[in-house]
């Protein structure tokens, strides 16, 4: 078993060690970090100490090092555009992404795959084609659009939801949570709502599929042939087998919400991490730019991480082929 | 009153260009204790009627008329009644034990909710009982192995287990399609004694749904024939067997490879109920002008010694198996351990092994497609493969060719057989002329029996027997002096292999050509080869002079194949 | 002889399908209308929106022709410079297209070249490129896109950002939809690999090029199409959350994820169309092609059975 894990953990950790170094390479090699700091027409002098103060003559590698050394300390450096620390700024900005997210990823998972295995069950009802067609306007409606319509429609013309911001926040030391407030949490709906929508229907259309392909299954033919109830196979024989592509996929569900987030926070003012990257692409301040890289990374490989420990545990063919070797 | 009486039974599959008839007017009755074999080449209907019993057929089909009854009960129409029975009066077996069992619940959960479904057990009785079934149908140690993943289980005891499932809530009726046809010999005896048993301790009604004659000559007591959803015939197994009198039962049977001795052709019937014998001088002769006159001199052609393949990684192992009868391999797979034999000109050497035995690793590392980890392989008395283990097309350019065992696969989809053809001659000859390349096409095509005008289609247009003959002239195109025939008529209905089995060896006699004939199938190894080797586990058992293999085996290993294979004989 | 053609593929299974579909006549036929207007861009739109001489602010903010104040010369409306919207949308449209087709044909010859060479050849090769590709599968392409285009932005010189932004956006866009080609190329070209057809041809001696891409490459597209149609839907809407969000095209040749951003300050104030017309236009030219993509999907699915 302890095998299984190092080898995903070393995985991990070899993944976290290459984006660190295109991260590196960004902070270092692209765009002049020294006249960004000591502006356009700062003499020449002064930029070569500036150079030498921020150690851009030493090797690769010591600078390498020096970097990594940084980043596992949670240093990230300065933003060019703010000149405040980026790792403050990241602290201040996650709560509010995070909180996000985690909603936004329960809506789409839970929905998803009740939605997800009823059409698959039920392929030709009316009720499933209804759901089908909704969840193919969820794939191809861009979600600022979605976005810009609920407000349209909640806040505009209803006027019972806020159109912007995260309401009203009670500071709990190192995280300032929404959950807490009445406008905390009608703040998050629209927003979760719209960063959701998308992954919803994927995950609708990802169980149906498997479940469609599940139920013709021989394995599923034996257990009719047997008589055991129909109800029995396809929420319990047929339901086991189809839930475990959706672990995988809750994985990348996470990441791609985080990813997203980026333009429900920017279509709802949301102060996050999104909004804090769109402005520094915009800007070009690559220690923002790199910092939340190396974040995102982070969190999608112990997200992955988690999955496969948990994919272990599940499929008792993964468990069975390792304790043989 | 009969276990089982089926009247009028009529099924159809209605698609968008026409309805096809699956079944029409079927009807027959089982009593208990009999078993009835119902047999018929691909596409006869069989597997349908059994699925319609317990109202399982694959959509879009649907019963359209006729009546099914168990003990008196009428099934059709009546899904109440069919739902009580399933599993409680009806076991039935399926064909993969593969993908019969879900692979993510323990052997004890399926066994215990099947018997909790249909009988009023608490679980404890019903764990106790689900041991006794493991037992019974030969599972050592079933206290343990209950506990046990199917994946962990082999083959045959999967099979094993599918057979405690169908039984599990004392059926009356026992339905088996193709129950055995996915295993081994050795194991399918197993499991054919195991239902034989079963059927006389409980008193059982047994169908089993096969294309093997031999099975139905060991197995069964009355047999029905299908043919295009009709039964053609349908009697006691001994007397049909030994006189069939419809012209399709008597093509079934006398297309059979005989086991017990050898002939020169395979007899085939023509449609209107003759014998036809062929011989090469029913082949075409331009080919011979082509390519010239072939003497036989009896020289050594091919010679192996020492060869060993190690397959390291499991998966890789059953990546390269064709054959879907795999035991779980272990971690390192020896899949060829050591092997010699020699082979000459003219004559057709036989590899003849179950599941795992190597020999189709063999016949890939001839052809360069497997590195050995060891050994030499000469050709012409060149070795094929260099110090480094990369195989020297150019010794053998083109005089090795091979056909393989699944016609569906062995023709790329996108091309025309023109094109399929065409291309390794375009290889070996790239300044050939249009019209010398067009002789070449219909002298190969006109080989292999087949019109001109196949040519110009595409390779899902023509049957299973006709892919194959497309193979093989396709094999000929580069004028091979060595053809490997890899189980190539595996997959096809026994009539339609004896005639693609005949046309090899016309071709054989004709050009002068030496075979390597791979095989699991005993009678047909017997009737194709001079010589046989026998693998078991990639380690040569015994080679021999076919006739005196089969009259004097030595290895216990050969004898036990040669008593465990269905013989047809065996009835008469 | 035009019948007997017609005859011919609607013999064919996927031909049949389609005629007996109206979902995918219905998209397919909006799509079609879409394609022709902005290729021909110049010929239906009553004005060109980018020519200065056309455009007067005199004109800006004027309603849609059918409601109050609207003006007949202007069908939809105009927009805050004064540009009559059903012109921009067309040329937006035609821009929103040549990204989306473009990168995904980037996409799909990088990723599937990769994708069929690493599935043939394996070993290491094969196991760099898919971790590759998985690595890059969890990261979003909206991320990928963003990373590239703000990474490009810092690596060109000021000047030059205008010109070359179309360029680097194909880039980037195509650069986060590879992977999935590679995935869906491998695996298709394992199941090819162990076909006897590709034996045969080994055994007689064709050079790997060709089995790989005269023999395999064929009998693989038909799944490719599928995600090639929907990852096309996918890059237009990627493309339009890029210049939503100000990182997609430069102003100057506005798609309509650009109109949208345009409009999107003016959608509080009262002046709704310019928003929303680019809008609509943009969601049923995503809608039509997932249709169309869906369709296809259970059309040229072999394991799905004849209904």
């Amino acid at each position: 078993m302890f095998s299984y894990f190092f080898k995903r953990l070393f995985q991990a950790i070899l993944v976290m060690i290459v984006v660190a170094f295109v991260s590196f390479s960004l902070f270092n090699f692209v765009g002049d970090p020294v006249i960004s700091l000591t502006g356009e027409d700062s003499s020449v002098e002064r930029q070569a100490e500036v150079r030498e103060a921020i150690g851009l003559n030493d090797p690769v590698y010591v600078q390498f090092s020096r970097f990594l050394g940084n980043v596992i300390q949670g240093d990230f450096g300065i933003s060019y555009q703010l000149k405040r620390e980026v790792s403050d700024l990241i602290a201040e900005r996650m709560p509010a992404t995070l909180e996000l997210v985690f909603v936004s990823a329960l809506l789409a998972i839970i929905v998803g795959v009740i939605l997800g295995v009823y059409t698959g069950i039920h392929r030709d009802s009316f009720v499933s084609n209804i759901i089908l067609v909704v969840s193919l306007a969820g794939v191809s409606l861009p979600t600022f659009i979605i976005g810009i319509m609920l407000i349209y429609l909640f806040s505009v013309i209803l006027g019972v939801l806020p159109s912007f911001g995260r309401g009203e926040v009670i500071d709990l030391g190192l995280w300032s949570t929404g959950f807490l407030t009445a406008s905390g949490l009608k703040a998050l709906i629209l927003p979760s709502i719209t960063l959701s929508l998308f992954q919803m229907t994927y995950v609708i259309r990802l169980v149906r599929a498997e479940m469609m392909e599940i139920l013709q299954t021989d394995y599923i033919k034996f257990a009719k042939a047997r008589g055991i109830k129909k109800n029995t196979v396809n929420y319990k024989h047929a339901l086991k087998n189809g839930l475990i592509p959706v672990i995988t996929i809750t994985g990348i569900n996470i990441g791609t919400l985080i990813a997203f987030s980026i333009i429900t926070e920017t279509v709802f003012q949301w102060p996050g991490m999104g909004l804090l990257f769109i402005n520094a692409v915009y800007f070009v301040d690559i220690p923002i730019m790199s910092a939340y890289m190396i974040m995102v990374a982070f969190i999608f490989v112990m997200i992955n991480f988690i999955v496969d420990i948990t994919y272990y545990f599940i499929d008792p063919r993964i468990r069975i082929k390792d304790e043989m070797s | 009153m009969s276990l089982l009486e089926v009247n009028n039974l009529n099924i159809s599959y209605p698609t968008r260009k026409e309805t096809i008839i699956a079944s029409k007017d079927v009807e027959f009755t089982l009593e208990r204790g009999e078993i009835l074999g119902i047999v018929g080449e691909s596409g006869s209907g069989k597997s349908t009627i059994a699925n319609a019993i317990i109202n399982l057929i694959d959509p879009p089909g649907e019963i359209t008329s006729g009546s099914i009854k168990i003990d008196d009960k009428e099934l059709r129409d009546n899904e109440e009644v069919i739902q009580e029975i399933r599993g409680k009066k009806i076991g039935f077996v399926f064909q993969d034990p593969q993908t019969s069992l879900n692979p993510l619940f323990k052997i004890k959960d399926q066994l215990i909710e099947t018997i909790q479904t249909h009988l009023d057990l608490d679980y404890q009785d019903a764990l106790k009982k689900s041991i006794q079934l493991l037992e019974e149908v030969g599972i050592d140690n079933a206290e343990k192995r209950i506990e046990d993943y199917p994946h962990q289980f082999s083959g045959g005891m999967r099979q094993r287990v599918v057979i405690a499932l169908a039984i599990s809530c004392e059926p009356d009726l026992i339905i088996a399609d193709e129950p055995t046809t996915a295993l081994d010999v050795s194991i399918q005896y197993q499991i054919l004694e195991l239902l034989k048993d079963l059927t006389k301790k409980r008193n059982l009604g047994v169908i089993i749904i096969t294309h093997d004659m031999g099975v139905i000559a060991e197995t069964t007591n009355k047999v029905i024939v299908m043919r295009h959803g009709l039964i053609v015939e349908q009697g006691e197994t001994r007397e049909l067997l030994t006189n069939p009198k419809s012209s399709e039962a008597r093509s079934l049977v006398i297309s059979v490879p005989p086991t017990n001795k050898k002939i020169n052709r395979f007899k085939l019937i023509s449609p209107d109920g003759k014998e036809i014998t062929s011989d090469s001088k029913n082949l075409t002769k331009n080919i011979i002008k082509t390519w010239g006159v072939r003497k036989n001199t009896n020289q050594k052609l091919l010679e192996l010694t020492g060869v060993t393949k190690i397959f390291d990684d499991k998966s890789m192992a059953s990546a390269f198996s064709f054959s879907a009868k795999k035991e779980p391999a272990e971690k390192v797979v020896k899949a060829v351990d050591n092997v010699s034999f020699e082979l000459f000109e003219g004559e057709t050497l036989g590899l003849v092994g179950e599941s795992g035995s190597g020999k189709s690793t063999l016949a890939k590392i001839i052809t360069g497609l497997v590195r050995p980890n060891n050994g030499e392989i000469f050709y012409n008395n060149l070795s094929l493969y260099d110090s480094k283990r990369k195989y020297q097309i150019d010794k053998s350019r083109g005089q090795i060719q091979m056909i393989f065992q699944d016609p569906y696969s062995s023709l790329n989809p996108r091309f025309k057989v023109r094109d399929i053809i065409s291309e390794p001659i375009k290889l070996f000859q790239k300044k050939i002329s249009s019209a010398e390349l067009s002789q070449n096409l219909h002298d190969l095509i006109d080989i292999v029996g087949m019109s001109r005008q196949s040519l110009d289609r595409y390779p899902h247009e023509f049957s299973g027997g006709q892919r194959q003959r497309i193979s093989i002239a396709r094999a000929l195109a580069t004028r091979p002096r060595l053809l490997i025939c890899d189980e190539p008529t595996s997959a096809l209905d026994v009539s339609i292999q004896a005639q693609v089995l005949n046309l090899l060896k016309d071709i054989q006699d004709e050009l002068h050509l030496a075979m390597l004939f791979i095989s699991h199938d005993l009678p047909v190894i017997r009737q194709m080869c001079n010589r046989i080797v026998v693998l078991k586990n990639g380690v040569v058992c015994e080679t021999k002079e076919s006739e005196e293999l089969f009259n004097n085996p030595e290895h216990p290993y050969t004898q036990e194949l040669i008593r465990l294979m269905p013989k047809i004989e065996s009835i008469v | 002889m035009l019948t007997k053609t017609f005859n011919k593929i609607y013999d064919t299974d996927v031909g049949y399908s389609f005629f007996n579909s109206k979902i995918a006549i219905i998209s397919s036929a909006i799509l079609f209308v879409i394609f022709l207007c902005s290729v021909f861009a110049g010929l239906v739109a009553p004005y060109n929106p980018f020519d200065p001489a056309t455009v007067s602010l005199m004109d800006a903010f004027t309603p849609p022709s059918w409601s109050e104040g609207g003006n007949p010369a202007f069908f939809l409306g105009t927009d805050q410079q004064g540009r009559d919207m059903f012109s921009t949308m067309i040329y937006g449209s035609r821009i929103s297209l040549i990204v989306g087709f473009a990168s995904i044909i980037f996409a799909m010859i990088l990723g599937v070249f990769l994708g069929v060479t690493a599935g043939y050849i394996g070993g290491r090769y094969e196991i760099i490129v898919m971790r590759l590709t998985d690595v890059q599968l969890t990261i979003p392409s909206i991320l990928m896109a963003l990373l590239v285009n703000g990474i490009a932005k810092s690596v060109i010189s000021q000047s030059m950002h205008s010109e070359m932004a179309i360029y680097v956006l194909i880039f980037a866009i195509g650069i986060s939809e590879w992977p999935q080609f590679a995935r869906v190329s491998r695996a298709s070209t394992l199941v090819e690999k162990n076909k006897e057809y590709v034996s045969a041809s080994r055994i007689i001696g064709l050079s790997n090029i060709l089995i790989m891409f005269k023999h395999i490459l064929p009998n693989i597209l038909r799944p490719l199409l599928v995600i090639a149609t929907i990852g096309l839907a996918l890059a237009i809407i990627t493309e339009s959350t890029l210049s939503f969000l100000g990182v997609g095209v430069p102003p100057t040749t506005p798609s309509l994820g650009t109109l949208i951003r345009f409009g999107n300050s003016f959608l509080f104030s009262g002046e709704w169309w310019i928003t929303f017309f680019p809008a609509i236009f943009l969601i049923i030219l995503a809608l039509s092609i997932n249709l169309l993509g869906d369709w296809m999907r259970d059309a040229l699915n072999p394991k799905l059975k004849i209904r």
